[in-house]
């Protein structure tokens, strides 16, 4: 199509749109909301597998683990690994990893005056946690642990409640030590952690690494090595550096060491096209009726415009510019709407405190904060306009079809 | 040369015993410059024969042969382009596009010909002028009357200098004073271009500015008279 006739086209296209102001204005509210309920969908469905992903990593997860081979498995103190050797330092010190810590990680029994709990014992570096897990943050009550061999221990607030236990007291830390035999021993406690999900405070409890170790008598060894680099993304080469440096010991990315996060994200992502397309099916069917009743109008004009020497190809593309300028004013504001929505209206997310129960059923955070990524928000503007432009094809073709003769004497 | 063959040219609407024959076995031959009128009673088939030879409709039967091309033969896209290059129409309601002023109107066939803007502003603006129109350019249609609405759809069937023109009771709408003129403007344009006009119509008037005048009933041409 020469630019002249697009020029054409694009007049025709714009001033036919003005003919009839409430119906195009009718039509133009149901795009903007539709593309508007769209991004906020979408918005909230990212935010919530955001969320999940952030929390997900931020619980110790990390990008990247380093293990003992069977650790995961078992996770008991013979399936420990000894000290990162040099290869792996450099690995680690290098400018691909962003921060990185050792753990000691066991399972464990805690005790109080009143109540026994099963937890998961962390044996920490608190300066190397600082931003890598949500145990670097501060605490809400007490103070955080200081050193690794601080003597004191860090529980979850809600664990605090269940041990019927308070900050100073001492609880009972047990397990089993390298030799199989119950190593245990009292803790003051010093701080309290709050975590995003209630279940996280009764998971864990928190020691200084060296303390941990000595408690199980076994010297440097430990139970994991967790890192962040700048992106979660991209982390094959890594993971093979790290994998290379330490052939005996087992390198997993984030998305391997969470299986069912990476299956949530796509089943999130898959479910938002379907999504889209449903919303865009009560959209869709508001416009095809909106450009048929605009045929049906015109159709002396459309007549006109053959007897003129207008191909049918140019009468196909006369409706679809019509339609494209509606969706391209009807994206455009749903985007405005969509971004002042997210990021002004509901910037600091949709507080579900109201419903925390039930959010801590799907591991979700008690707000829901919502996020726009560049690449959604280009997927529902193509999509719209591809599937608006194809939702008046069927007006289109009916009009270029339209014989000279009968269209232009019709009254 | 004949700018128009058309060689037993049949158009039936409806089929069987509800077949009605508008024309019937049609032939003619109009020249090149010549200024027709298609006169007759309603039904004779004028109208048909101006949609056969514009290739706004199919023939039944027969050959139609516009400008060296067979428009029987034609696919639609084709048609339009023939249409495009070869065939102006002014029809009897006017026909302008409502939301295109008097100018763009003008300039909408230069446009879909791919015509450079300043080539085709400065077309309309003389073609304008040449039929009475100057000032009233960026006019739209509804703020024009009728006799101005008539001369835009002149200028623009006139401006892209087709072979043809077909012109459908051109004055059918208008007063007895804007017909004369208009009729006097179409002959003058046909002295000075040398294209070529079919006109149908019932109005003496108009038949009173024919070169040739063809007489139809019941389909067919009865008549064949040269005037002046």
């Amino acid at each position: 199509m020469k630019g002249q006739s697009l020029s054409l086209l694009t007049t025709l296209g714009w001033r036919n749109l003005w003919r009839h102001p409430r119906r195009t204005f009718v039509i133009l509210f149901a795009i903007i909301l539709g593309v508007w309920f769209m991004i906020i969908s979408a918005g909230m469905m990212i935010g919530i597998v955001e969320q999940q992903l952030k929390d997900t990593i931020f619980n110790l997860t990390g990008h990247a683990q380093i293990h003992h081979k069977k650790f995961r498995d078992d996770p008991a103190i013979e399936h420990s690994m000894s000290a990162p050797s040099k290869e792996l330092l450099a690995v680690l010190n290098s400018n691909e990893v962003k921060k990185w810590s050792s753990r000691i990680r066991l399972p464990a029994v805690v005790t109080s005056e009143r109540e026994s709990r099963g937890v998961t014992l962390l044996g920490i570096d608190p300066a190397r946690e600082q931003g890598l897990s949500f145990i670097g943050k501060p605490v809400v009550a007490g103070r955080a642990l200081e050193s690794i061999d601080d003597k004191g221990i860090i529980i979850g607030r809600r664990m605090a409640e269940k041990l019927e236990t308070r900050i100073g007291k001492r609880i009972v830390l047990m397990m089993q030590d390298k030799n199989n035999e119950v190593a245990d021993r009292g803790f003051r406690i010093v701080g309290l952690y709050q975590a995003e999900l209630e279940a996280t405070e009764l998971a864990y409890v928190f020691v200084g690494l060296k303390t941990a170790q000595k408690l199980l008598d076994i010297g440097n060894e430990l139970s994991e090595i967790s890192l962040l680099t700048d992106s979660r993304k991209d982390l094959e080469s890594l993971v093979t550096s790290l994998r290379v440096a330490a052939p005996d010991l087992e390198s997993m990315s984030w998305q391997e060491l969470e299986p069912l996060v990476v299956l949530t994200m796509e089943f999130y992502e898959a479910f938002m096209i379907y999504w889209y397309f449903i919303i865009f099916a009560a959209m869709g069917i508001g416009l095809t009726n909106t450009m048929l009743m605009a045929v049906f109008e015109r159709t002396r004009e459309i007549g006109l415009f053959q007897a003129l020497g207008m191909r049918p190809s140019y009468i196909v593309g006369q409706v679809l510019m019509e339609t494209l300028i509606l969706l391209i004013i009807g994206v455009a504001l749903g985007n405005l709407l969509g971004w002042f929505t997210t990021d002004v209206i509901l910037a600091n997310g949709i507080d579900l405190s109201a419903f925390a129960k039930g959010t801590e059923q799907f591991n979700m955070s008690s707000t829901m904060m919502l996020t726009l990524r560049t690449n959604d928000l280009m997927q529902i503007n193509i999509l719209v306009i591809l599937l608006g432009l194809l939702a008046s094809l069927y007006p289109a073709i009916k009009a270029a079809r339209y014989i000279p003769v009968e269209a232009i004497t019709r009254t | 040369m004949s700018t128009v063959t058309l060689n037993k040219v049949c158009k039936i609407f409806g089929e069987g015993e509800l077949a009605v024959f508008a024309l019937r076995d049609v032939d003619l031959e109009i020249n090149a410059g010549d200024f027709v009128c298609l006169s007759g009673p309603s039904g004779s088939g004028k109208t048909t024969l101006l949609n056969m030879i514009g290739g706004l409709d199919r023939a039944s039967s027969g050959e139609i042969t516009v400008n060296d091309q067979r428009v029987d033969k034609l696919n639609k896209g084709d048609l339009a382009e023939m249409r495009l290059r070869n065939i102006g129409f002014v029809f009897q309601a006017y026909n302008l596009i409502p939301v295109l002023s008097a100018r763009e109107n003008v300039e909408f066939v230069m446009q879909l010909q791919g015509i450079a803007t300043e080539v085709r502003h400065q077309k309309a603006i003389d073609i304008l002028k040449e039929v009475g129109l100057s000032g009233l350019e960026d006019r739209s249609p509804s703020e024009l009357s009728g006799g101005q609405q008539q001369r835009v759809a002149v200028a623009r069937a006139l401006v892209s200098e087709p072979a043809l023109i077909l012109a459908d009771e051109p004055t059918a709408n208008l007063d007895s004073v804007t017909a004369e003129n208009l009729m006097d403007l179409l002959r003058s344009l046909n002295d000075e271009h040398g294209i070529t006009f079919v006109i149908s119509t019932h109005d003496k008037l108009v038949m009173s500015h024919a070169r040739r005048l063809l007489k139809m009933h019941d389909g067919k041409i009865v008549d064949d008279i040269q005037q002046r």
